[in-house]
């Protein structure tokens, strides 16, 4: 393969693997604290859509970015209130938002099916960007791809370092001795699913502003679950996840290489292999049960109220 | 001046009157005892004290201030720590962690531990900093609560229960250390129901009862029977059991019996001997986290382990799960009581089929039998009186005690013919547990052999024949009551099995 | 609290509430519903009478609500099974297509002479199976290894639909369907009876009413509900009793399995009468709602059914005589399910705005 084809195929891998880190990622702080939120899916189509009309409208692709942020933390905002203040069963909520997001995104995106729009913006940085392989992949990515990968410095940092993360992580562990010694750890959740939803919003938006510039219905197509499945596969620790998310993108990789071999498999089963890739992974890593238990965050999924 | 001052502070829940208008003073440099039963309203007055909870009417004095207490740290802030009895540590996180949790200014973690090291050198508590909570005994566990308090050199420090999971010699050291801070000019308000070590150590006592305080005293001048009388309101009456040597068939024998159990964190037990017959009762002592809960998984069927190491009226059980152990005789009252001995949300009717739907006819070709549940359920409310208004009434809608005297008599009335029994009395006020060690004793009288795990050595010695001491898994060999004493069990709860021998041999 | 709301336990469980909860998220619901229509600038009253009178004030349109109001029931109830044991299978989507596809396929291979009266039994028995075996996989694999069962059941529901669409696109085609991706048409012995002469009503609905029936009796007097109930409330004292928590998680996987795979069989053999890749039309998925509207208990799906098959049915008359979107009926599903989990706090808790009140010294 010649340097130019490389290059290429690795970009697409940035490309798959962007969301994907960028909705596990803010999965995993709210996992962190305790909060189990399924609606990833949700938040990241109305992240995608919301990002994408709001870049059409304004013209301005900051705009798009910042409104997908907001759009996911709003998703994020009816889980909390539903299930962290009126403890409505974790799971249930998140399947709800979820099914909300899909028709919701639907509806809302509408108006903007088949319009095109540029695609975000990249860096380039005369010389360096033109250096060959290497140059586009380090030099030549959009905001997003270098905002992911701050997160997961900025993410490593707060949790193993400071001492906010070190609360979020006891609220996490166990959220009525973090209430017995004076922690508000409702208000904690909050914080942690709002994150969480900006950054699925994040995610959303790369998809529709980014890896193919448009609007589709239901254009996330799963990758708000392979993100879920990515955080369990990270066992809770942002620099696995990163590991992980370059590793489904590497399918798209794989996919191309299939096809380059000259096997003639027909699409719909090359379409299956982040589906069937996501259950092979997941089931390697939870085979070890201790190894899944020690890391899970102890109280991850209970519902907490402060009287008992 | 007093430090704390309480002016009828009254706190209401659901359905109760937790505390009435209670009045309480705590002045510099005493240890002041709070003695009350199981539900007298002794934690849910410090926890208002320490801000948990909020008061629904009635005045804070601290330092002579009247002060609304908001929150915790707006409680530590004025200088009140406190060790809870439940300890509020989180196991996957250091120790070093756990106490910068607690501290507004922890600095680094280097500098924090070595402060920690220097605060357990002072007050004799010996603690490694960058160990995780979970690997520490409960004990070590203590010390971590209290060195987390005196770091930020409290002067009033509430200790609730305290000595609940210890053995009687981490006890005593724990006093040294409590005296020690209160001869610093520390006050320390001190929460039990045990009358000798607040004797002991404390220099007045307030006692609650209904929520009410009912009066006050120096303990130094009472006896614990006339503190008993004070905390209980009438005279007490406790059954009384004079050791037997049982020789009827034995029911139940454990012959080099091991777990693996796989769990994080759990205290796996390494070839266990013992036997009991029936007839007799017989204890196994052990501080938490000594294997008594994994124990009792294996007793129970929910871990099996190798056929031959457990034998139920002679016969291999080890293999077996709960259901097929309970048709060979067993039956089982386990230490939790919501969620693993009953089930909070289904009804009294129903919790009778949780252990009798195998073997008690609750069950016929794949139906349940409402009608003879709910008979049941009543005969069991009846015979022990619970007190619930009948078999529909939720489980988790009874109180601890309550609950407890109900799945006591549900095992007792299947009349086994080897009845296991964890921790019967733990969190039950007085008139509960003396009726449950009742039916225990009776039981035992019928014929059946009794396996009682306790924490509480009182218990054990009330009841038991023959005891034998659980410590890291390992289970010292069995000893008539009758030739030991608390001394010599507590030196064997805290794994001196030689210093033990030589106290024998004394 | 981000919300000054205060939530006081009750004591037990409140009757009253349990039934009432979802009345009142259907009527939240409504109202909300009436909102984003005046927003969507469709005048309020009308756009609701379109969406939930008109499609049901026909003999036709009773007959629709039960038509599609039959494999929501089917797979809901099924779900409700494993939902109650904190089993929690939300791929029963994949599981309709694999066993639409099951029966589907056998009935393609064995109707060249037109099939005889043994042709249905076959296919509903071959797509039970089709659906128990995708389910299978997440029990296996949950059971085995440990694996999350929302994830792997989720996953293979794309996989599922991928295979569909590869099918109905390559081996399957209809060779003179002027290369439609569709199979051929079923012959007679391959479809359901139709009830009602003029309307789609067919068996289907009366063996899911006969299913939602037998469910009720054992999921409120059989051992096997019971054992469901524990294991879902009380893990441990499911541990306890003896009960087999692996075979209690096979078990309500294979029958939610099992009852959407007979979702799928009937919806092929029902209206459509071939495989087509518009199949899955998120029963699967919508069934979820249903569940949790019915309370997890049969009678209450049955109603929830219904409710939610007349928002399918809103849609589709909203579409063409309002021209709104088809997705505003998973908006309208979406919120109910949103207002009915804020409702059921009810159930457990009342709401105390402010502060409790205070005891008079």
């Amino acid at each position: 393969m010649s340097p130019d084809v490389i290059a290429a195929v690795m970009m697409s891998v940035v490309a798959a693997a962007t969301p994907l880190l960028l909705a596990a990622l803010g999965e995993l702080v709210t996992e962190k604290a305790g909060v189990l939120n399924l609606g990833v899916e949700g938040m990241m189509l109305i992240g995608a859509v919301a990002g994408f009309a709001a870049a059409m409208l304004t013209g301005s692709w900051i705009v798009g970015i910042v409104a997908a942020a907001f759009a996911g933390m709003a998703m994020a905002l009816i889980f909390a209130v539903l299930a962290l203040t009126l403890l409505a069963n974790q799971v249930a909520t998140g399947l709800a938002l979820t099914i909300i997001g899909v028709g919701l995104s639907a509806l809302v995106g509408r108006p903007f099916i088949g319009v095109p729009l540029p695609r975000l913006p990249q860096l380039y940085v005369p010389g360096l960007t033109d250096l060959p392989v290497v140059g586009r992949l380090i030099f030549g990515q959009d905001l997003l791809v270098y905002l992911s990968f701050a997160l997961v410095v900025g993410i490593w940092w707060f949790l193993e370092k400071s001492r906010a993360g070190l609360v979020l992580r006891a609220v996490g562990e166990s959220h009525d001795s973090a209430h017995a010694i004076g922690y508000p750890v409702i208000g904690i959740r909050y914080l942690a699913t709002l994150f969480g939803g900006a950054c699925c919003g994040l995610g959303g938006a790369y998809l529709s502003l980014a890896v193919t510039p448009m609007w589709a219905e239901n254009m996330v197509a799963g990758r708000g679950w392979i993100a879920l499945a990515l955080v369990v596969f990270a066992t809770w620790k942002p620099v696995r996840t990163l590991a992980g998310a370059y590793l489904f993108g590497g399918l798209a990789f794989g996919q191309l290489f299939l096809q380059g071999l000259g096997f003639s498999i027909p699409s719909q089963f090359l379409s299956m292999l982040p589906y069937v890739a996501t259950i092979v992974v997941l089931t390697l890593i939870s085979r070890d049960a201790t190894r899944i238990r020690l890391n899970t965050p102890a109280c991850l999924g209970k519902s907490y109220h402060p009287d008992h | 001046m007093d430090r704390l001052k309480l002016e009828g502070i009254t706190k209401e829940f659901p359905g109760t009157l937790a505390n009435d208008r209670v009045d309480l003073s705590v002045v510099p440099g005493e240890i002041h005892a709070l003695l009350g039963q199981n539900g007298a309203g002794k934690s849910t007055l410090v926890k208002m004290i320490y801000g948990v909870l909020a008061p629904d009417a009635g005045r804070m004095f601290w330092e002579g201030q009247e002060t609304t207490i908001a929150s915790p740290a707006q409680a530590r802030r004025l200088g009140i720590g406190m060790v809870f009895q439940h300890f509020s540590l989180f196991e996957s996180l250091t120790v070093a962690e756990n106490v910068a949790l607690v501290l507004r200014d922890a600095g680094s973690m280097d500098d924090l531990s070595r402060r920690i090291v220097e605060v357990g050198d002072r007050y004799g508590l010996s603690l490694d900093p960058r160990r995780h909570v979970h690997d520490l005994s409960v004990g070590e566990r203590q010390r971590v609560e209290i060195a987390r308090c005196l770091m930020r050199e409290p002067r009033l420090l509430i200790m609730d229960e305290p000595t609940s999971v210890l053995t009687p010699q981490e006890a005593d050291r724990l006093f040294m250390t409590l005296r020690q801070l209160k001869a610093e000019g520390c006050s320390i308000l001190y929460i039990s129901h045990k009358l000798a070590e607040i004797q002991a150590l404390c220099d007045r006592a307030t006692i609650l009862r209904g929520g009410r305080v009912v009066g006050a005293c120096d303990p130094a001048r009472e006896s614990p029977r006339s503190m008993a009388e004070m905390m209980i309101g009438q005279e007490l009456s406790q059954p009384h059991r004079e050791p037997v040597e049982a020789t009827g068939p034995v029911r139940l024998e454990v012959d080099g019996l091991s777990t693996a159990t796989g769990a994080p964190f759990a205290t796996e037990i390494r070839d266990a001997r013992f036997s009991v017959r029936a007839g007799e009762i017989f204890g196994i002592a052990g501080v938490a986290g000594s294997g008594q809960a994994e124990l009792l998984l294996a007793l129970s069927g929910e871990v099996r382990v190798a056929p031959a190491s457990l034998k139920i009226d002679g016969k291999p059980a080890g293999g077996l799960g709960p259901a097929e152990r309970r048709a060979l005789g067993l039956a089982l009252v386990p230490e939790e009581r919501l969620g693993r001995g009953a089930v909070p949300a289904l009804s009294l009717a129903d919790n009778t089929v949780l252990t009798g739907w195998k073997t008690r006819g609750l069950v016929r070709g794949g139906w349940v039998e409402g009608a003879k549940a709910t008979a049941l359920a009543a005969a069991i409310i009846k015979r022990l009186g619970v007190k619930a208004r009948g078999p529909a009434d939720e489980a988790g809608s009874l109180s601890g005690g309550n609950l407890q005297k109900f799945i006591v008599g549900r095992e007792i009335s299947a009349e086994p013919r080897l009845l296991v029994v964890a921790q019967p009395t733990w969190g039950v006020d007085a008139g509960a547990a003396a009726a449950i060690h009742r039916e225990l004793i009776g039981l035992a009288e019928r014929g059946a052999a009794v396996l009682v795990i306790s924490q509480d050595l009182d218990e054990l010695f009330l009841l038991c024949d023959r005891l034998a001491v659980l410590y890291h898994g390992r289970l010292s060999p069995p000893r008539r009551t009758a030739d030991t004493n608390v001394e010599q069990i507590g030196l064997l709860m805290g794994g001196m099995f030689e210093a033990a021998e030589n106290a024998d041999a004394a | 609290m981000p919300l000054d709301l205060r939530l006081e336990q009750r004591p037990q469980a409140s009757a009253a509430w349990r039934y009432g909860a979802p009345l009142l998220a259907i009527a939240i619901t409504l109202c909300a519903g009436a909102a984003l229509f005046a927003v969507l600038g469709y005048p309020p009253a009308h756009s609701l009478k379109v969406f939930f009178i008109d499609p049901v004030s026909s003999v036709e349109g009773l007959a629709e609500l039960a038509l599609k109001a039959t494999p929501l029931m089917l797979c809901a109830v099924g779900l409700s099974i494993g939902f109650r044991a904190n089993v929690w299978n939300i791929g029963a989507e994949g599981q309709f297509v694999i066993g639409a596809l099951a029966g589907g396929g056998l009935c393609l291979a064995l109707q060249g002479d037109g099939g005889g009266w043994w042709l249905l039994p076959l296919m509903v028995v071959a797509g039970v199976l089709g659906g128990m075996a995708w389910a299978a996989i997440p029990a296996f694999l949950r059971t085995r290894f440990n694996a999350n069962e929302i994830l792997v059941s989720l996953m293979l529901t794309y996989v599922a639909v991928l295979l569909l669409q590869f099918l109905v696109h390559g081996p399957w085609k209809d060779p003179a369907g002027f290369n439609f991706p569709q199979s051929e048409m079923f012959a007679e012995g391959g479809l359901l009876p139709v009830l009602v002469e003029g309307t789609r009503l067919n068996l289907g609905t009366l063996v899911a009413l006969a299913i939602l029936g037998l469910a009720w009796a054992v999921l409120t007097r059989g051992l096997f509900g019971f054992q469901i109930r524990v294991i879902g409330q009380a893990p441990l004292a499911a541990a306890y009793a003896g009960f087999d928590q692996r075979r209690m998680i096979w078990a309500s996987l294979l029958l939610s399995g099992a009852l959407a795979g007979l979702a799928g069989v009937f919806e092929i053999a029902g209206p459509v009468g071939q495989l087509t890749p518009a199949i899955p039309q998120n029963y699967g998925f919508t069934a979820i709602i249903v569940a949790f509207l019915g309370r997890l208990h049969p009678v209450g799906i049955l109603l929830g059914s219904l409710v939610i098959a007349l928002s399918y049915l809103g849609g589709e008359s909203a579409q063409i005589l309002l021209r709104l979107p088809v997705a505003v009926a998973g908006v309208f599903q979406g919120m109910l399910l949103f207002f009915l989990l804020a409702c059921d706090v009810l159930i457990r808790y009342r709401i105390r705005l402010g502060h409790s009140v205070r005891r008079a010294v």
